[in-house]
């Protein structure tokens, strides 16, 4: 089934310098397997082509229910060097949350 | 010792709510309060100011704030513990125990740290060998040595600890870590050593979660965030800490905003890198070992967190002067108003070039439509409005000036339904750029003054 990331996840995102980080949390434990499964560092990287233009890191917090990820070269510069509205990467956690996945597993969500 | 103490998080940035540190110290009972004011940039616009005016140089918001606590928190004995001494740590002081005098306040007695501030040592410390080189990059620091424009080490909690057992009811630092703050008390009340690993990981960790104020009780939630009452009150988050290095976080009872597992997951994930190694000056934290569990309602226990051993090398944060930029909008109404706002952007270019200015770099966005989300959000329909966003960055002042002069022309010389330019030219602001270095712990020594009014 298609699913949208934000129906089984919550998301924040900060700065590193150039770099933006994006945690992901699974809003219930038993779709965190399906974020480890899913939600990898290609299919993040594809996700943000032409938005993050270096690599990509995923970090895993099962006691969180959780992935970090690091984008690299997000933040076109970084810090006050940046020309973009959004420089310090607080809109990445949403713009992570729109993406769609093709997931084998039949899940049940809320409302 | 005391069994349990509470840790009030005041401030998380510089520009945070004024009413925060007051509704603390006043809504309910906490034994100290921090308040986290710098930033990775923060430093140079302090430096900016002092440059101008020696008195000057830390984060001005704290006087009249302090004004308006100080009877409170001398009447409660509430210790309060602040990195808004920037890159002058000792003015702050000063202009707080004027405060104090002006209130007819006696004995208060106020810590400050210093010693992080090495800008006017850089040449010495190269020197004895210690480069400060770009630790991301690996570039030299000689190819920008002429333009830092601040240096400071970023301390952690053994100093401020040290200005508490010394009896400082206030303690001003310049660069101590945000997560130190917090830690400080725990070490001072409970008598942690530098070697207790886990305990100071998890006064870390609670550090981590105070840090950003109403982040982590409610804010910024990026949950079911409708579900989130009363922010207009928000209560910033509180850290009860106790010696077995167990936590729990809540707010002030009464306050809005929410405490939940979630909010403290998404502030935990905040601004982190590999979350097994999270360091600090203190320890190695590690974020993976963090158990979280509801405590009540607005009440989150953090347990089980393991720490490893400091590293030998305190982090550097410096900044430079880099050039300049400039960033204009006008707002472009229906019908078509992306497409209006797409060739009034096309035009300014061509004018931008036929004046020959040069740049590093010109970006469009156009807010609205994709500032935010880039090429993610695929084909708008017909917007009810667009906000054309232009910015420059170049390193001649002149140039991101006369961009600048170009804007307001196009309300008269370009597409119709413009309007937006209440502010006036953009202005030329300097890029100040982030050049993070390492060096060793052993060459350096924070220096701890508690003095009394």
């Amino acid at each position: 089934m298609k699913i949208r990331l934000i129906d089984i996840a919550h998301a924040r995102s900060g700065d590193k310098g150039d770099t933006g980080n994006v945690g992901v949390i699974a809003l219930r434990k038993e779709h965190y397997p399906l974020l480890v499964k899913y939600l990898t560092v290609d299919r993040v990287k594809k996700h943000f082509e032409g938005i993050a233009l270096g690599g990509v890191e995923r970090y895993e917090l099962p006691n969180l229910w959780a992935l970090n990820f690091l984008l690299h070269e997000v933040l076109g510069g970084g810090g006050t060097r940046s020309l973009k509205n959004d420089a310090q990467g607080k809109t990445l956690s949403s713009a992570m949350l729109r993406m769609e996945l093709e997931i084998d597993e039949t899940i049940t969500l809320k409302g | 010792m005391k069994q349990s103490i509470r840790i009030a998080s005041g401030q998380g940035f510089w520009g945070d709510l004024l009413t925060a540190p007051y509704d603390q110290v006043t809504k309910g009972p906490v034994d100290y309060m921090m308040m986290d004011y710098l930033a990775e940039v923060t430093m140079s616009i302090m430096q900016k100011q002092r440059r101008k005016d020696p008195s000057l140089g830390y984060a001005r918001d704290l006087v009249p704030l302090m004004k308006r606590i100080l009877p409170i928190i001398t009447e409660k004995n509430i210790r309060v513990i602040t990195n808004g001494g920037g890159v002058n740590p000792l003015a702050c002081r000063d202009a707080i125990f004027e405060v104090a005098k002006q209130l007819g306040i006696k004995g208060l007695k106020i810590g400050v740290v210093l010693g992080d501030d090495i800008l006017s040592s850089l040449d010495a410390l190269a020197d004895q060998g210690i480069p400060l080189d770009n630790m991301e990059t690996g570039e030299k620091l000689a190819g920008v040595r002429d333009q830092m424009m601040s240096a400071n080490i970023y301390f952690g909690a053994w100093p401020v600890v040290e200005a508490l057992e010394k009896g400082a009811q206030v303690v001003i630092t310049g660069r101590t870590t945000d997560t130190g703050l917090t830690l400080a008390p725990m070490i001072h009340e409970f008598g942690w050593k530098p070697d207790d690993w886990d305990l100071i990981a998890a006064g870390t960790v609670a550090g981590h979660i105070l840090e950003c104020g109403g982040q982590a009780s409610g804010g910024n939630f990026s949950g079911d965030w409708r579900a989130v009452p009363d922010l207009a009150h928000i209560g910033f988050p509180i850290a009860e800490a106790k010696p077995s290095g167990e936590i729990v976080i809540t707010k002030h009872e009464g306050t809005g905003g929410l405490v939940s597992v979630q909010t403290v997951k998404e502030q935990l994930l905040y601004e982190i890198g590999d979350p097994s190694n999270y360091i600090t000056p203190d320890c190695i934290a590690d974020f993976t070992s963090i158990q979280l569990a509801e405590d009540g309602p607005d009440r989150v226990r953090v347990y089980g967190v393991k720490g490893r051993p400091a590293t030998e090398f305190y982090k550097v944060s410096m900044s430079y002067l880099d050039g300049y930029t400039a960033i204009g909008t006008l707002t472009y109404a229906w019908p078509d108003a992306l497409d209006k706002a797409k060739a009034a952007d096309a035009i300014l270019r061509t004018r931008l070039k036929d004046i020959g200015l040069s740049f590093d770099e010109i970006r469009t966005e156009f807010v609205g439509h994709n500032s935010c989300h880039g090429p993610l959000v695929g084909e708008p329909g017909d917007l009810n409005e667009v906000v054309l966003r232009i910015g420059v960055r170049g390193n001649e002042y002149a140039d991101v000036q006369r961009f600048g002069m170009e804007l307001a022309p196009l309300i008269l010389t370009g597409p119709p339904a413009v309007t937006g330019f209440a502010g006036g030219r953009p202005k030329p602001s300097e890029v100040i750029a982030y050049w993070p270095a390492l060096m060793p712990k052993s060459a350096v020594k924070p220096e701890v003054v508690v003095e009394s009014l």
